[in-house]
């Protein structure tokens, strides 16, 4: 078993521990489960740090011979972030319910069997696999959203499972239609990105492309189909939003560059525009939606729609062939830089929306109003996050979106320079909502819920910060993940030129 | 001429465990009856066993009417291994009944002709297997002697008389027309004759199958059976029969001419409206055992999928096996839960998850692996379904089972949600209450739908 494996594993089976061991305490269990998130954090940072150039770690396993569908895993610069970013998160979420009292041992477990989830679906370099994970986090999710949700969580938590899933099966469609594509037939990613299927037939090619373009559009999510991510957001726990908006809303994005972009390179070129054009949407809408919300949670939920819009932008840019190649490796890194610091940034921004419901049981924002005197602590962590969403210098954010942005102007063609400068629209609208976020929320005179808000606990302080303390570091000193994102990139890159 | 009886040892086995079993319940006393449930498991076992050395043999016909391949070996072993599931949900249900014996004879007897329908290469075998196959069930349907189940059996039993006369005038036409009932030489005989009385003839025929399969038209009988019968009975009638049905609409779609009818597209339009019929009628299902009957009308849509594409595609045939396999250890784990239970109305399932955990995972994987979850069974079988569709040309189908899927997660979630409310419902049993035997019997088969979901490589390999 490869250490890869074990990280992949590792949290179900303390899940499996969790659920046939006899009764913990709560406050045990907990500590169990911050305790298996650490190892297994420990064990990817022994991974980027063992990691050297292509894929590594790899493990090939023969699963369903008959249908060339086999247990692939392995890293690469594409995974090796999210999966980071993935361990990081999961455990910011662990320390964050140190105080939960619902039904702990039932939390504790299907986070640690999401976590699992959420690992093998990066690491996966099987198509099947990777179609298993997906599935599984929708079901998981589910869970979480009902068991333990607020509001009309029942409702939203359906709404969620049915759209989501729908997405998932035509991707499975999809992916069907690449299996038939490949001669011979094969669920292998590998296999499927050396030789891309369909080379021959167009028409079918730009069949399978769309079914996997909206299969992972409904995750990621996009305008239109982006519906069923406001309300399950605003009905779901804390640490259930910052891991569906910081780690779920990332396999949609990684799919592209994963599968859509290296297997189906002739047909994503062709339609690159199209892409363009939805990810332009989703930046503006998003803003513009968000811009008009009262609702806190609700908002960022609106902003994830806007920051996936960037990261859909930049990748259709990188498959306009006329191009600079240069550009386009720019614009999948940032997309990819994208992904992680969207991840931090929203998975901390939901952990305090979490907080502030906590204390005032609401997420109206006209409710609250000078919180940077009673809770200054949170006021800070507030600042930080709204700025680092916005596109600040220094925090990740900006390094992220200055890359989309370089790279789809410096393309060098007038469709994708005009794209982004539309788009740059949004990250205007945006710093506008976010500094009204703060002026309504943080500034001026006591709301009629401002009484009792409490400043963040400790808990929630050693949850948050770190978050934003790495999207800090990644603004400051970016080179240690974009050492390991831009082989990758242009990797990609030079496979959707095919 | 084939006529070796030891290639029917598998058969030969349940018929002695189910000949001997009701010899010896003449003779035994009520309260150990239940030896007769054992000497028929024995019969099952043996014939499972049986039938895992014959699938090691190079394919046979045996008396020129019983075709022994890999279809042959996939139903023998499904529908033995499930008979025995079910007489173990049996023997806790049905203890120190007046006709205890009885109960267990018919469910193997309804077994063997299930089987023989699987195995048939023949039209009068064929016709045969249905009245073996049935004419137990009707008995069955009505062994409570009660109103419910009355009505059951009569339903049951007016419905499989009308399309078993069909069935048997479709059998005199073809026979009529390619002078032969054999399936291998009626593919010649029927290739010349006059293609709109061959269409005439293989409706009818299909109207039989479709009653044993469950699929439209033939389903009414599905969920007024299910809800009416004793819940054990309607385990077997909505999981056995059907894997009958679909190994011998496989066979016979492969022999279908090339006439009048594109009967691949037939096969596909029937089992479009099979699955959306059995889902829009699943949706209102307040009772559990109704829902799960209108589940199993629509499993039989998706199981008429690699039917419609036989002989085009190479997955058509592993996707039916596998599928019917796992629909009927999948079905049987959600079935067993409500024998576990005891208990009809979805409200009455409130707070399960406190009071039995275990019992309440198993049910919701076996309701996720019916929606199509990885890493359950069905899920590698609806794959492969998927796969075969849009391999054999059949896109749309495929399309159509995707919306259906999804449509089907709102009454699967209608179940699972109300199990993990805090409050338990005024008529959910103590945990003392539940069927022991029953409860293991669910939790044994939700692990094992997991454990050939994530291992269908080792058994698609065999």
């Amino acid at each position: 078993m490869t250490v890869l494996t074990l990280v992949i594993f590792l949290p179900l089976a303390v899940a499996l521990g969790l659920l046939v061991l006899p009764r913990l305490r709560d406050t045990a269990v907990i500590w169990v489960w911050i305790g298996a998130c650490v190892v297994d954090l420990a064990l990817v940072v022994a991974i980027w740090v063992g990691y050297d150039g292509g894929i590594g770690y790899e493990t090939d396993v023969r699963w369903i011979p008959s249908v060339r569908a086999g247990y692939h895993v392995g890293v690469d610069g594409l995974s090796l972030p999210l999966l980071a970013l993935t361990a990081v998160l999961f455990l910011a979420c662990a320390v964050f319910s140190l105080r939960q009292t619902r039904r702990v041992r039932a939390f504790a477990a299907l986070f640690l069997f999401l976590q699992t989830v959420c690992l093998g679906l990066f690491a996966a370099l099987d198509l099947l696999l990777f179609f298993v994970f997906f599935d599984l986090s929708i079901v998981g999710m589910y869970f979480v959203i009902a068991g333990w949700g607020h509001g009309d969580n029942v409702r939203s938590a359906l709404k969620f499972f049915l759209y989501t899933f729908l997405g998932s099966l035509v991707l499975l469609l999809g992916f069907i239609g690449l299996y038939l594509g490949a001669e011979p037939h094969t669920f292998d990613m590998a296999d499927l990105t050396r030789t891309p299927p369909l080379n021959g037939s167009p028409g079918l090619a730009a069949l399978v492309l769309l079914a996997v373009g909206v299969g992972l559009a409904i995750k990621t999510p996009t305008v239109p189909v982006h519906t069923w991510l406001p309300p399950a957001h605003t009905d779901a726990p804390a640490a259930g939003s910052a891991i569906l908006a910081g780690v779920m809303l990332k396999m949609g994005t990684y799919g592209f560059v994963r599968i859509a972009m290296p297997m189906l390179p002739e047909p994503w070129r062709r339609y690159a525009w199209v892409v363009i054009v939805v990810g332009v949407v989703s930046v503006l809408y998003g803003a513009l939606v968000a811009l008009a919300q009262d609702n806190l949670k609700r908002l960022i939920a609106y902003t994830s729609v806007n920051h996936m819009g960037y990261i859909v932008l930049a990748v259709g840019a990188a498959g306009l062939a006329a191009g600079d190649v240069d550009a386009r490796r720019l614009a999948v890194t940032g997309a990819v830089t994208q992904m992680v610091s969207h991840g931090l940034i929203t998975g901390a921004l939901f952990l305090l929306c979490g907080v502030l419901n906590d204390r005032g049981h609401s997420y109206d924002m006209d409710r609250y109003g000078g919180l940077a005197r009673v809770a200054p602590v949170f006021a800070a962590l507030t600042v930080v996050g709204a700025f680092a969403s916005l596109g600040l210098p220094g925090l990740s954010g900006f390094i992220a979106e200055f890359q989309i942005f370089t790279g789809a102007i410096g393309s060098g063609t007038g469709a994708a320079a005009s794209a982004a400068a539309v788009a740059i629209l949004g990250i205007l609208i945006t710093a506008a909502l976010f500094l009204r976020v703060l002026h309504r929320v943080l500034l001026g005179g006591p709301g009629e819920l401002t009484g009792g808000v409490t400043d963040v606990r400790g808990s929630e302080l050693a949850a948050i910060a770190p978050l934003l303390a790495a999207s800090l570091v990644i603004g400051i000193a970016p080179r240690f993940l974009l050492d390991v994102i831009e082989p990758a990139s242009a990797a990609v890159v030079s496979l959707v030129a095919r | 001429m084939n006529e070796n009886p030891v290639d029917l040892l598998p058969e030969l086995c349940v018929l002695a465990g189910a000949v001997i079993g009701l010899l010896s319940g003449l003779f035994l006393p009520r309260a150990r009856q239940w030896v007769v449930a054992v000497i028929g498991a024995a019969g099952l076992v043996a014939g499972i066993g049986a039938a895992g050395v014959a699938a090691t043999r190079p394919d046979t016909m045996a008396f020129d009417a019983f075709v022994i391949d890999p279809i042959t070996h996939v139903s023998r072993i499904a529908v033995f291994a499930a008979t025995l599931l079910i007489l173990g949900l049996a023997a806790g249900a049905v203890r120190a009944h007046p006709r205890e014996s009885e109960f267990y004879v018919l469910i193997l007897l309804a077994a063997l002709g299930t089987v023989a329908f699987a195995a048939a290469g023949d039209l009068l075998v064929l016709m045969a297997a249905y009245l073996l196959a049935s004419i137990p069930g009707y008995a069955l349907a009505g062994f409570g002697k009660d109103a419910a189940g009355t009505e059951a059996a009569l339903k049951y039993y007016l419905m499989g008389a009308l399309l078993g006369i069909v069935m048997l005038s479709g059998v005199t036409l073809l026979y009529g027309l390619g002078r032969a009932t054999s399936y291998e030489m009626l593919r010649d005989g029927l290739s010349g004759a006059p293609a709109g009385a061959v269409a005439v003839g293989v409706v009818a025929l299909l109207a039989g199958l479709a009653f044993k399969a469950g699929a439209v038209p033939g389903h009414f009988w599905v969920p007024d059976v299910t809800e009416g019968a004793s819940p054990v009975v309607a385990t077997f009638v909505t999981t056995v029969p059907k894997i009958g049905a679909f190994a011998a609409l496989y066979r016979i779609a492969g022999v279908l001419p090339r006439g009048a009818v594109d009967w691949p597209l037939l096969i596909a339009i029937v089992a479009a409206a099979t699955m959306t019929l059995g889902n829009l009628a699943a949706f209102a299902q307040d009772n559990v055992r109704r829902l799960l009957a209108y589940s199993t009308i629509s499993q039989a849509g998706y199981l008429l999928v690699p039917v419609a594409v036989a002989g085009r595609s190479d997955l058509a045939q592993p996707a039916l096996l596998f599928y019917v396999g796992a629909y009927a250890l999948t079905n049987l784990g959600s079935f067993a839960v409500v024998v576990a239970v005891g208990r009809d109305r979805l409200a009455d399932y409130a707070g399960l998850a406190r009071r039995a955990p275990l019992l309440a995972l198993s049910l919701v994987i076996c309701l996720l692996g019916l929606v199509g979850t990885p890493p359950t069974a069905v899920f590698a079988g609806k794959l492969l379904m998927f796969g075969a569709a849009v391999d054999g040309r059949y896109t749309w189908l495929a399309v159509v089972a995707v919306v259906n899927s999804v449509a089907s997660v709102f009454y699967y979630l209608r179940w699972i949600v109300p199990v993990f409310e805090t409050a338990p419902g005024p008529h959910l049993p103590e945990a003392g209450e539940l069927l022991r035997g029953a409860a293991m019997i669910a939790v044994g088969t939700a692990v094992a739908t997991l454990a050939l979901g994530i291992g269908s490589g080792v058994a698609l390999a065999t």
